[in-house]
């Protein structure tokens, strides 16, 4: 729970959140810190996307991870390392 | 740096080794459970070990991650659909921004949150999300070697 409860949310506040959010996205990464004042529409809508590709990604390594798992009911010593690993 | 964090900025050091602790954990309760499982079942059972380990190494000083544990323990078996989680709503400031609806829905717990408050969570779940899948890619890479 935030102890910060401003009632009063400051426009600074807000860019200041918006900036921090920017420098987590892939192409805020790129560009840097040099654009102080991203327009908020456009960086809630990346957000959004970025948001969605990684929850994608996750369905999709999910089924690779099972692929993978699945793959190791054989007798390789490779399998038999994995196998121990996920035993401990 | 400290390991903890302060009220007011819970975690602010994300820890790659407690995720990874969890989702091993995890992967070894899906590995044990049924090996003969459908690949479609221990997909989605890896999936919610994913959010579940997430959250559990978040700690619970975050809404999102104090959300997706509660949806994720009471019901392991049915995540393909999110769960609605009925809470009281305080009064906040209305947006009119459809962007900013698609994020409550993005965020869990994200629905009852004031707009700076979302912000602040959304940064947060984007950084764990970002550690979940590069985990997840470097599994992937040392299991297929």
């Amino acid at each position: 729970m935030s102890s910060r409860r401003s009632t009063r949310i400051t426009e600074e506040e807000i860019s200041e959140l918006i900036s921090k959010l920017q420098s987590l996205l892939p192409e805020g990464r790129r560009r840097g810190n040099s654009r102080m004042q991203a327009s908020a529409t456009k960086l809630l809508k990346e957000t959004c996307n970025y948001i969605k590709s990684l929850h994608r990604e996750v369905d999709d390594l999910s089924d690779r991870l099972s692929d993978l798992m699945a793959g190791m009911d054989n007798d390789s010593a490779q399998a038999e390392i994995i196998r121990s690993l996920l035993r401990s | 740096m400290t390991a903890t964090g302060s009220p007011g900025n819970p975690n602010p050091n994300l820890s790659k080794p407690m995720l990874v602790h969890h989702f091993l954990r995890a992967l070894a309760r899906v590995n044990r459970a049924a090996p003969k499982q459908s690949h479609a079942r221990r997909s989605r059972r890896i999936r919610c070990a994913a959010y579940a380990s997430m959250a559990a190494a978040a700690g619970p000083g975050r809404r999102w991650s104090r959300v997706l544990l509660r949806r994720l323990r009471s019901s392991p078996s049915s995540h393909r659909r999110r769960i609605s989680v009925r809470v009281a709503r305080p009064p906040r400031i209305a947006t009119a921004s459809s962007r900013v609806e698609t994020l409550r829905r993005l965020v869990p717990g994200g629905r009852s949150l004031g707009y700076c408050s979302l912000l602040e969570e959304t940064a947060d779940y984007v950084r764990w999300l970002d550690a979940q899948v590069q985990l997840m890619q470097s599994l992937v890479d040392f299991f297929s070697s």
